[in-house]
């Protein structure tokens, strides 16, 4: 029972925060908007015994995605009111998508009901045991099974961040930052005049 | 009354059609429409997840971890190229990129 109810409370709730998300005003009560969305998503992965990936959607996108679009929609000074003038305008032809994709998945959902369609089930290459626990099981699987392609993922992420570096980091002028080759190229008798001035007078640099 | 896969798939049928309707409405801020593929991609995850837990076999759960990875790419990436392009322009609004005709 509790479970039904749990299932329901975060069903809606992620269902809500969505529709929130893409109708809000404001891009910022949108980004919060999601984050609702993906703590009751990671609420319902629970309910399924993935708690492995549930903290991972609220560490990896709470923690850092929703952030980082958070950092974004504040840091760039934009009229938000100018971008939303075509709403109204796509709103019935979005709509109209909208129900022709929800008809369409609604039609498959009824054929797999109907028996047309056969799931076919799982061959049996990593079953769930039950006296594992889900992030020990994976991380039989990922570190085990799934190395190559974790490393992959790894090499993907690294791609992303040297991307987005690259696309962000602009040269600025007038800056006076360390040059440490020119610092090292540097030698005593460049840097330092023996002299002997006359007595009374100063020296000219 | 027990929960079962449809419950899940309709769910995360809904939640993509949000998305989608997502990039429709709004469709002159990038921010928000991705936003919405983000919602699209949560969709696809939490059906991964659910099929995954339906036929006891684990490989759907690591399945969407790599969805998730690939998200966090693309967002920081998007999210990159539009700082650029807002510094170029001075505006966000997507509707009128066209300077790359091809």
């Amino acid at each position: 029972m509790v479970t039904v109810l749990a299932f329901y409370l975060f069903a809606t709730l992620t269902i809500v925060a969505g529709a929130f998300t893409i109708t809000s005003r404001n891009p910022v009560h949108s980004v919060l908007w999601l984050i609702v969305a993906f703590f009751n998503a990671a609420g319902l992965m629970v309910l399924l015994g993935a708690e492995f990936i549930a903290m991972l959607l609220v560490i990896v996108y709470v923690g850092a995605v929703a952030v980082l679009f958070l950092f974004v929609v504040m840091m760039l000074d934009i009229d938000f009111a100018e971008l939303r003038a075509g709403f109204i305008k796509n709103f019935p032809l979005g709509l109209l998508l909208a129900g022709v994709l929800l008809a369409e998945i609604t039609l498959g959902l009824g054929a797999v009901g109907a028996g047309g369609i056969t799931l076919g089930t799982a061959d049996g290459t990593a079953p769930i045991v039950a006296s594992q626990s889900n992030t020990e099981a994976i991380g039989m699987l990922l570190y085990g099974k799934y190395l190559f392609l974790f490393e992959v993922a790894g090499v993907i992420l690294l791609v992303a961040m040297v991307g987005a570096i690259v696309l962000t980091h602009r040269k600025r002028s007038g800056v006076r930052s360390q040059n440490v080759a020119r610092q090292n190229a540097r030698r005593p008798d460049e840097a330092t005049v023996n002299m002997s001035p006359d007595v009374g007078k100063g020296v000219e640099l | 009354m027990t929960i079962g896969i449809e419950h899940y798939v309709i769910v995360s049928s809904i939640l993509f059609v949000l998305g989608v309707l997502g990039i429709f409405l709004n469709r002159k801020n990038v921010i928000v429409i991705l936003m919405a593929i983000e919602l699209i991609l949560l969709a696809v995850n939490i059906n991964l997840v659910a099929f995954s837990a339906f036929l006891h076999d684990l490989t759907g759960q690591i399945f969407a971890m790599f969805v998730l990875t690939v998200a966090a790419g693309e967002a920081a990436i998007g999210l990159a190229i539009l700082v650029t392009y807002f510094r170029d322009r001075g505006t966000i609004a997507v509707d009128d990129v066209n300077r790359m005709k091809g």
